[in-house]
């Protein structure tokens, strides 16, 4: 097994200590199938046990390990640092308050998410006792995508319009919504229209596109944007110019 | 042991120059100045035809002279990436699906290439040219 010496950058920052955050280095003799979590790992265990950073599953499920490696939201237990020149600058999430370290502030994802009502809102009224409620491959097929998102923010942070006006809904709690909306056991797209079809929802969205470049999952958060913004338009047309019409 | 989160602010005016990604975005959203543009020089046009055949064969003129081609050489190259840009995302706002599969993605940006060639070929033949 071949071991390579990398340097790690870590941005740090202790809120008892530091005005701002600082880089720290580490030098990290790294075995070939190392993952930056990996790295991580080793200067926590070896090196310094002072570093904070969140971590669980190291099979990217949990989408805990989100940061910044190279300036590139990932998913630490993803990006291997045989990929990575010998140098590898590690920094908390962008566009998310640090707390500590490698460790974000998630409270407004957390708050947004459940606004969203990202949970089956059932369109009939059915006893449990009446069985369940039954969906073809085709139903699922519609909105099964979405349903990969593990809420690891990489979207929040490759987004610009999050970064510049912090009030934005964001891709993955608008991308839920569409999935629960999507479903055909669904009852709920009403109540959820009233929380994403709003500027600072979906219209805030410009289709930069990056949260689906960076989603770890393969998800399609801004494909999905875009098809709620269709959906809502067409709402308004049919609202304004066939009002007789029910919906 | 206290919070104290530190907030790092997004520089509002040269965030477009931190990745590549921001970057293509911004040359895309870019285009439409120049698709602005030549609608602007077709209300010129109208304008002129309008004040009689003298006004509207200098307009002609114009269009012919040196800086009237190169004006339409570089709005045309902004408006081959603004169509080319807009066309490759439709899959992701347009998605068609047939039973349990989704129509391929190429499917559907060919089908905007085909309606933008039909299109021109009615307006070259509603212009004469074919």
């Amino acid at each position: 097994m071949s071991e390579r010496r990398i340097e790690l950058e870590v941005l740090r920052y202790s809120p008892e200590r530091d005005r701002e955050p600082r880089f720290q280095s580490y030098t990290v003799p790294c075995l070939d199938e190392w993952v930056v979590l990996d790295a991580l790992n080793h200067v926590k265990d070896h090196l310094d046990t002072t570093l904070s950073y969140r971590w669980s599953c190291h099979m990217a499920v949990c989408g805990s390990c989100g940061m910044m490696v190279n300036g590139e939201p990932t998913l630490a237990c993803k990006a291997f640092v045989r990929d990575y020149p010998d140098r590898i600058r590690v920094e908390p999430l962008a566009n998310f308050p640090i707390e500590r370290d490698l460790v974000t502030v998630m409270d407004d994802f957390m708050e947004k998410l459940a606004r969203v009502k990202p949970w089956l809102i059932p369109g009939e009224d059915k006893t449990l006792g009446s069985g369940e409620h039954r969906q073809t491959p085709a139903e699922l097929k519609r909105f099964k995508q979405y349903t990969m998102c593990i809420n690891c923010m990489l979207c929040y942070s490759a987004c610009p319009e999050y970064g510049l006006v912090p009030e934005f809904l964001g891709p993955a709690a608008i991308a839920l919504a569409h999935r629960y909306n999507l479903d055909s056991r669904d009852g709920g797209r009403a109540e959820r229209q009233e929380i994403i079809a709003r500027d600072e929802a979906v219209w805030q969205c410009s289709f930069v596109g990056a949260c689906s470049e960076v989603c770890p999952k393969h998800v399609d958060p801004a494909g999905a944007l875009q098809q709620v913004k269709l959906a809502s338009t067409v709402d308004w047309y049919r609202e304004h110019l066939l009002p007789w019409v029910k919906k | 042991m206290s919070r104290r989160p530190y907030v790092r602010e997004m520089p509002t005016t040269h965030w477009f120059l931190r990745q590549p990604r921001y970057l293509r975005y911004m040359a895309r959203e870019v285009t439409c100045v120049f698709i602005g543009a030549y609608a602007v020089l077709l209300v010129i046009a109208l304008a002129r035809l309008a004040e009689g055949r003298e006004a509207y064969e200098g307009f002609l003129r114009a269009l012919g002279s040196t800086a009237g081609i190169a004006f339409q050489v570089v709005v045309l190259a902004f408006a081959l990436y603004h169509t080319v840009s807009w066309f490759s995302v439709t899959p992701k706002a347009m998605p068609i699906q047939r039973g349990e599969e989704f129509v391929p993605g190429g499917v559907i940006i060919g089908a905007h290439y085909a309606g933008w060639i039909a299109l021109s070929i009615v307006v070259l033949v509603l212009a004469g040219v074919l």
